[in-house]
């Protein structure tokens, strides 16, 4: 059911990253959390390409430690006492009046490190989602990917990219060239000596590379101001409100208007935007990425574990917030653990990713019939 | 095809026309050459075919510019680029994308081709320019012939009707320019494409054109005719272009194959006298630069492997292999810009990589291939003076020098405002204003045209012969052998030939010049030489 082996869309590797991530958010039972970052990680392992970026989940998991880490920390230093058990009795600073409320140092319990690490564990599930998004979509795919409208945005955010080794480079030569004239690069004045010749060398470049892309064709576009400033305003109007939306949506603890009937109508606003600036442009585009059945259900597993947490969440189904004063035993509960394990199907419902075009050489030598064989 | 009607075009803040009341006509299908002295409004005349000139440059041009019965007055660049395809001379300053498949499909989404021509096209690109097994490949891992390629590609995928290249083979060794002249030959041949080129190297392109404009400069009109007739009085010709003047050959060979078949009496005449004189190397120099079993790279690839060599004083080198010979590597390690992993290098005795740079700068001094990285005041002379001061030299040194390699030049310009001839003399000056006696030269002639290159090599001939001993990686192999009394060829960071110059590139195909191909077995290597020797048998 697969087919061939291709890149699926980034932009549904996101839909179902954000899923979990929003699943993640309606819990901070760690054994659901943990099953979060399971699913996560073996869709991770199963789907991801030979480029550098889709090592990305291992540096995500490790920056989840460190957050989990600073949370207890916190939590030790400044939480407010949970009554418990008392795990280490840290020296307290006694402060004046007016910092009343404040606590620093003082009992340690169980319960309060539990919290944290509650909490933080939530926080690092929630940031190992977008690792596992970064993992598996190609960021050049996805910049390729945004709409007509954000056409101009997405060239410069790719130029630059291609442009900053160039900077590093220059840099490094305009230093070594400083030596050859005698110079040592300290101070304000080797910066100045380095920083000239750099900017120049990079202004040249960028008028250059206007001229050359302005020799190709690049902004032909049919001339009508009007459209323009609608899409404009409509465009912003609608990813502030995704942006409010997405905020509300994840936190847990704000209005319900603010999250899920925000976002939609930002992003109606967005997609109305973007539909009217689309039709100015008059570029057309090479091997876009499909939208294909696959999209759709990476997509749908990961609307599943969002929709089924944040249902049970709104329910007051138990089982998700495992109380930890007193301390509880956390335990699966069944709906949400069917939900979440709904995030591991793409796994199997995604293609298998194409193999690097850097494969030994010795590959590419094989005979037709070979290649043919593995293909099909 | 391509027609100016009565076209003058002046700059913002320029009281003097770069070019004045040009007309000329292209017609459909021919190869046109354009060639001229640095700066004499090639490139101006160039970017005026796809209205880069002035929509983008800025200044007043007059009369008509009409490519394809389109008037660049009422298209910019942008609603010209699918009739002109405009090339430049760098191609990594011009990618937008950064893999080869989607560089050649850029042009086309920005004119909004549909997809499924635009997948039909890129393949078909692909094969064109030979580049189908690299099509996922970043464009930086590509070889300079490659990415020119790739340039040229990327224009074509739009089927323009003109294509206009500004110097494509300039920058690139003799190897990779093969590559993309071949390409273009085959896209005027094969395909008839209108072809407006401009070049330095006419060496490399001359035997290609059907005419052949030759923009004087100064906006005095233009000479259009045949390759002959025009280089014929041309201030610019190619080596085989002046023996031919030399001997008095007409109709004027344009290749070495139309030369060495007209060449027969010129080597039975030669045959007769004696060699000519080996340049000699200067008597028992002693070494002034060392290298043992040297090995250097970068992140663990390593650019030489273990590389012996010794430079003597008064010696002038040539150092000559492909890009990323690791020729640019030695240089940098023999002025302590790069630490050797392994092995010793030693200037005048010392390791160059442990010396604080202005010790450094006393004993060896580099002009990088961007002589540009060098300069950072704002004006010639602001240059200078910081030069002397660095170098501990008297006020006026580095300005001295700078008068005798390029006499008369404005010292209140702006570095960046000078030619590429005058900015690498500048850079040269500069080093030279602390008397290194060893000094090291990268890929010099980058840019320069034949009477800049012939002025470059009569001052590094007078340095040397006030005792400075050179070194220089080119891929110029007419520079060597008027100048190297000794040529190293690297390959992979290994050196494979070494020895006398005349011995080293009269026997191989890449780096004999054009006269030794014409008149081999005959060991002559220079116009010069011929002269001289012409001369002496009376």
């Amino acid at each position: 059911m697969n087919g061939l082996p291709r890149n699926l869309h980034p932009g549904a590797w996101w839909l179902w990253a954000v899923g979990l991530a929003t699943a993640a958010s309606r819990t901070t039972n760690p054994l659901l959390l943990v099953l979060v970052l399971t699913v996560a990680g073996y869709v991770v392992v199963s789907r991801r390409s030979q480029a550098p970026w889709a090592r990305a989940y291992g540096f995500y998991l490790k920056m989840g430690l460190v957050v989990i880490a600073i949370r207890i920390i916190f939590g030790a230093l400044f939480g407010a006492p949970l009554p418990g058990q008392v795990l280490v009795t840290l020296p307290s600073i006694d402060l004046p009046e007016w910092a009343a409320g404040v606590r620093l140092g003082g009992e340690v319990t169980i319960e309060a490190v539990l919290a944290a690490v509650y909490e933080g564990l939530q926080l690092a599930t929630i940031l190992a989602c977008v690792g596992a998004a970064n993992a598996l979509a190609n960021p050049k795919r996805l910049l390729k990917a945004v709409p007509g409208a954000l056409y101009e945005v997405g060239v410069a955010v790719v130029v630059a990219l291609s442009f900053s080794p160039h900077l590093v480079e220059s840099v490094s030569r305009v230093r070594a060239a400083r030596r050859l004239r005698g110079r040592h690069d300290r101070g304000l004045r080797g910066l100045r000596g380095v920083a000239m010749p750099v900017l120049e060398g990079a202004l040249e470049r960028s008028v250059e590379l206007a001229a050359a892309m302005d020799a190709r064709g690049f902004g032909r576009r049919i001339e009508r101001d009007g459209p323009r400033r609608t899409s404009g305003a409509l465009t912003l109007a609608g990813l502030l409100g995704t942006c409010v939306g997405s905020y509300g949506l994840l936190d847990a603890h704000s209005p319900p208007l603010l999250g899920l009937p925000l976002l939609l109508l930002g992003g109606a606003l967005a997609a109305g935007g973007l539909a009217v600036g689309g039709r100015i442009a008059v570029r057309s585009r090479y091997r876009p990425d499909p939208w294909t059945r696959a999209e759709w259900l990476v997509t749908a597993s990961g609307l599943v574990s969002a929709v089924t947490l944040v249902i049970v969440a709104a329910t007051g189904g138990g089982g998700l917030a495992p109380s930890t004063s007193p301390l509880e035993w956390p335990l699966f509960p069944v709906v949400p653990t069917l939900g979440v394990l709904a995030g591991i199907l793409p796994a199997w419902l995604a293609p298998e990713p194409p193999r690097s075009a850097a494969a030994p050489p010795s590959a590419a030598a094989t005979s037709p019939a070979r290649r043919l064989e593995e293909v099909g | 095809m391509i027609r100016f009607e009565q076209v003058s075009m002046r700059y913002p803040g320029s009281d003097r026309a770069v070019l004045s009341q040009v007309d000329l006509h292209v017609p459909e299908g021919e190869l046109c050459l354009v060639i001229g002295r640095t700066g004499s409004g090639k490139s101006t005349l160039l970017k005026a075919v796809n209205g880069l000139v002035p929509h983008f440059t800025g200044g007043v041009l007059s009369g008509r510019v009409l490519v394809a019965g389109r008037d660049t007055r009422d298209n910019p660049p942008r609603e010209l680029a699918d009739i002109v395809g405009y090339v430049g001379q760098d191609p990594l300053a011009t990618f937008v994308t950064d893999v080869v498949e989607e560089e050649l499909a850029y042009g086309m989404e920005s004119q909004g081709v549909a997809p499924d021509v635009m997948r039909r096209r890129v393949e078909e690109t692909l094969d064109l320019i030979g580049m189908a097994a690299v099509r996922d490949r970043p464009l930086v891992s590509l070889s300079a012939g490659q990415q020119q390629r790739v340039a040229i590609g990327s224009v074509l995928a739009a089927h323009p009707r003109v294509l206009v290249l500004d110097e494509p083979t300039s920058a690139l060794d003799p190897p990779a320019a093969e590559e993309v002249l071949s390409l273009l030959q085959r896209l005027v041949h094969d395909l008839g494409m209108t072809v407006l080129l401009a070049e330095h190297r006419l060496e490399r392109v001359v035997q290609y054109a059907d005419r052949v404009v030759l923009v004087p400069g100064h906006g005095r009109p233009l000479i259009v005719g045949e390759p002959g007739e025009v280089l014929a009085a041309a201030p610019v010709a190619p080596p085989v272009v002046e023996l031919g003047r030399l001997a008095g050959w007409s109709p004027l060979p344009l290749s070495v194959r139309d030369a060495r078949r007209q060449a027969g009496g010129l080597r039975d005449r030669l045959e007769i006298t004696r060699r000519p004189e080996v340049r000699p190397p200067p008597a028992d120099g002693k070494v002034i630069a060392l290298t043992r079993g040297l090995i250097a790279g970068y992140g663990g690839v390593p650019a030489l492997r273990g590389v012996d060599l010794e430079v003597r004083s008064g010696e002038i080198v040539a150092l000559m292999g492909r890009n990323g010979a690791g020729k640019s590597t030695l240089l940098r390690t023999l002025v302590g810009m790069h630490r050797p992993a392994r092995g010793s290098v030693t200037v005048d005795g010392l390791a160059p990589a442990e010396l604080r740079p202005r010790d450094i700068m006393q004993r060896v001094g580099l002009v990088p291939q961007e002589p540009g990285d060098l300069l950072y005041a704002e004006t010639v002379g602001a240059e200078c003076a910081q030069a002397d001061r660095d170098a501990g030299a008297a006020l006026g040194t580095a300005a001295g020098i700078f008068d005798r390699l390029v006499p008369g030049v404005d010292l209140d310009l702006h570095p960046r405002d000078l030619s590429e001839g005058q900015r690498l003399c500048l850079a040269l000056s500069v080093v030279l204003a602390a008397r290194p006696p060893l000094l090291l030269l990268d890929e010099p002639t980058r840019g320069l045209d034949y009477p800049g290159k012939a002025r470059l090599a009569a001052a590094l001939a007078a340095l040397s012969s006030n005792g400075h001993t050179i070194v220089l990686a080119t891929h110029d192999v007419e520079l060597a052998a008027a100048l190297a009394h000794r040529t190293i060829v690297m390959a992979e960071g290994e050196v494979v030939s070494d020895g006398p110059t005349r011995e080293v590139v009269v026997s191989s195909p890449a780096f004999a010049p054009q006269v030794a191909k014409v008149l081999a077995p005959a060991p002559w290597l220079t116009v010069a030489e011929v002269a001289a020797t012409l001369q002496d048998a009376g």
